[in-house]
């Protein structure tokens, strides 16, 4: 039997994805789980696998096309099944020629094409997990989005086996988030104005991660009323820490060391603290964040993106080091997978490298605040018994969502890092 | 509660009415009683007797059977000066009083932009169960509900009665302000003695639960919790919540609960459609749908113009602490 393939959902927010690269062709078997397309979303690529094993009968949408999430992209002829025995329904949607995809696919009329048994791209579900699946209540579909649990697998304890929401809370443990595949290399940029090749006068095209990025400032700009607040730290102990163990730790990981994963740690020590910074604004109420993930923002040449260290606050600071070390190499390799992005409780961006003394930075949506990493430099400081010193200090900036926090707690907590910062080093272990 | 005094007595409803109007009376002249049969009769109720002799008859003012003139004259009262407390002798009767209440009582303050405010109280016996039949058994808080500046209060209990009552002759502004005659006797519980306050607005979680929340008023209340408590029994844990106040409502309370036990049952005596329990669960689909694990559910009367004399009739429109305890049932195990 037939199976049509839909553009799938790379994420809560995706709605079109575009087609990269076939690395299947037509006539090519496929197993089970196997990459056989590359989609390009947002800010990241993904390859996504097949749900069946067997041959692949057509490709739908071009190389480089882009379509909405559920569109037909290809059909896959089940390994054992000849294509004759195909459904009518879905033989029905079998309208482009078979010959090379690329050059007599033309794009396609998703919504006037006849549906298939209405399994769509992924595998067909069992009866009894597609009612389930229907019955979920509203309480139900926020805890498993929240909790990260498939429905479909949780056994219903509710009139007529219909899942409750404590069944899904009772299953939360067990269900591990669903990895996203390694991505590969981009598509090569044509001729047009980019961000690497700006033309004097001449408009830069929209890229999809160009887009998201505007859409999610304004966003955030225009919902969460910020407010801004700084303060000086002294760094001088811990930049000394981390002078004396950097080549060591540069030699053992093959990451640089840096300050971040010191002010990180710092970060996720006042959010204990001060665990209102850790929540986010929501119309039921002040949501606090079960988990800290720390976002840290990454400046690329053509785009901003902002990996999350998941749980951070389980990982000491060489395990922070070497978390945000990966992901920033994965970053600048275009690497990202869509998981790396998601579920940000909280954002650091260090944003000092290039010399910044102060910024106010925008709250990435959905999250209460973000503090920054200025420039470290050194200073003549008066110190409290008024004697003279040269410090290394270093300004944090924070910007909070007004509405979950006031600055109150936003000045106990700035007060709280600039405090644990500067008990840190210069003595101590990684 | 702001309670003066640890002593109390036992009353029943009736008795909690006629001791708050007495002490209103007693402590402020501003206190005026209005209505039909509150002279001699002492009110049908035998709330207000011995009142006129005590107080006069220019604080406690019989009138005709003219319903429309009782509130209208305490209207004005109220706006120059005085303290009325207006009564209609069954809640049947508040129609031809409409247009005072709802076209001047409520508007008052916003028509004259503060200058004048309508500090009035309207008490009426409501609801059935009593034989009443057509015109001696109706629930009118729908009517109102709707109306901006008129605050609506229920009480069920003897205690809330007195504090709610105070409250209300205090309140600046109009309070319709209703009582079940069928708890009238029936209810009886502890009064704190001394004067006492309880906030318009605030309901009361009569029985803490966690796997369904029930609002009720009224007389309902009474039978949701004789049924949540037969539930309990039988391991099943429901939350009763008394709303006290319609108008307005608390809504953190209900918010509070329907977040915590995901599941909301509405039970009142007054008619489905456009009801009390309609309002209720707009509010919660809008501020906590993603906290409802099943579809908000009502138990109200049938939407028939009235409720019959007859004992079937009658037994038909109104619910039961049976029925209720199924309803229970059914979103508990949903």
């Amino acid at each position: 039997m037939a199976t049509t393939i839909t553009m799938p959902q790379l994420g809560e927010t995706v709605t079109e994805g575009t087609v990269a690269q076939w690395l299947k062709k037509i006539g090519d078997s496929v197993e089970k789980y196997e990459a056989f397309v590359e989609v390009s979303t947002d800010k990241v690529n993904a390859e996504v696998p097949s749900p069946v094993t067997g041959t692949i009968a057509e490709v739908l949408v071009k190389e480089g096309e882009t379509v909405a999430t559920g569109t037909p992209i290809a059909v896959i002829n089940e390994a054992g099944a000849p294509a004759v025995s195909t459904p009518p329904a879905a033989e029905a949607q079998v309208t482009a020629p078979a010959t090379p995809a690329p050059s007599t696919v033309a794009p396609a009329p998703p919504a006037q094409t006849p549906s298939s048994n209405g399994s769509g791209g992924t595998a067909p579900l069992a009866a009894d997990a597609e009612t389930a699946l229907r019955a979920a209540s509203p309480a139900v579909r926020r805890l498993a989005r929240e909790h990260h649990v498939d429905i479909r697998a949780v056994k219903g304890t509710g009139a007529n086996g219909r899942v409750t929401a404590q069944d899904v809370l009772g299953a939360k443990q067990s269900a591990p988030a669903a990895a996203a595949s390694a991505p590969a290399s981009r598509p090569p940029v044509s001729g047009v104005p980019s961000y690497g090749q700006p033309i004097p006068g001449m408009t830069i095209p929209l890229t999809q991660a160009r887009r998201i990025i505007a859409e999610r400032m304004v966003e955030s700009k225009h919902s969460a009323p910020h407010a801004w607040s700084m303060v000086q730290i002294d760094v001088t102990n811990v930049w000394k820490w981390r002078t004396r163990e950097k080549d060591r730790f540069e030699r053992e990981t093959g990451y640089k060391l840096t300050l971040l994963p010191f002010f990180i740690r710092a970060v996720i020590e006042s959010i204990a603290a001060f665990p209102l910074m850790n929540a986010k604004f929501t119309p039921e109420g002040i949501y606090v964040n079960a988990d800290v993930n720390i976002g840290v923002a990454i400046g690329l040449p053509t785009n901003l993106v902002v990996p999350v260290i998941k749980k951070a606050d389980q990982l000491s600071i060489r395990g922070l080091a070497i978390a945000a070390g990966e992901l920033i190499d994965r970053a600048r390799k275009n690497k990202l997978g869509v998981d790396d992005l998601a579920g940000g409780t909280f954002t650091v961006n260090n944003n000092g490298a290039n010399g910044s003394w102060a910024s106010a930075p925008i709250i990435n949506a959905g999250q209460a605040g973000i503090v920054t990493m200025e420039a470290v430099v050194k200073q003549v400081v008066v110190r409290d018994d008024d004697s003279i010193a040269i410090r290394s200090m270093m300004n944090s900036c924070l910007s909070l969502d007004h509405r979950v926090v006031d600055g109150y707690v936003a000045s106990g907590f700035l007060a709280d890092l600039r405090r644990r910062l500067e008990a840190m080093g210069p003595d101590g272990s990684l | 509660m702001a309670v003066s005094s640890t002593t109390s007595t036992v009353m029943n409803n009736v008795e909690a009415v006629r001791a708050t109007l007495y002490e209103a009376m007693k402590n402020d002249d501003r206190t005026v009683i209005i209505g039909e049969d509150v002279g001699p009769r002492g009110n049908v109720f035998l709330i207000t007797k011995d009142f006129i002799s005590e107080f006069g008859a220019e604080r406690v003012i019989d009138t005709p059977i003219a319903e429309a003139s009782i509130v209208g004259i305490a209207v004005g009262m109220a706006m120059e000066g005085l303290r009325p407390i207006a009564e209609i002798q069954f809640a049947d009767f508040i129609y031809p009083a409409f247009n005072q209440i709802v076209g001047e009582a409520a508007k008052t303050r916003y028509r004259s932009n503060g200058e004048y405010t309508c500090p009035l109280v309207i008490r009426t016996p409501y609801g059935g169960g009593v034989r009443g039949a057509l015109s001696h058994s109706v629930c009118i808080e729908a009517l109102f509900y709707h109306v901006p500046g008129l605050k609506i209060v229920a009480p069920s209990f003897p205690a809330d009665v007195k504090g709610l009552l105070n409250t209300s002759i205090d309140d600046p502004d109009p309070v319709l302000f209703l009582e079940h005659k069928k708890t009238y006797r029936l209810i009886k519980g502890e009064v704190p003695d001394g004067h006492y306050t309880i906030p318009i607005g605030k309901a009361n979680v009569l029985k803490a639960g966690t796997q369904l929340t029930v609002v009720s008023y009224g007389l309902y209340v009474h039978w949701a919790l004789e049924a949540a408590q037969q539930l309990e029994s039988e391991g099943l844990s429901v939350e009763v919540i008394d709303l006290r106040s319609i108008r307005p409502m608390d809504k953190t309370t209900i918010l509070a609960s329907v977040e915590k036990t995901r599941k909301l049952l509405i039970v009142h005596e007054d008619n489905k459609f456009g009801g009390i329990g309609a309002e209720i669960s707009a509010m919660v689909a809008e501020e906590a749908l993603f906290h409802l694990d099943a579809p908000i559910r009502r138990l109200c009367a049938p939407d028939v113009p009235a409720m019959g004399y007859a004992l079937p009739l009658e037994e038909e429109y109104m619910s039961s602490p049976a029925e209720m305890a199924e309803a229970m049932r059914e979103m508990v195990k949903f």
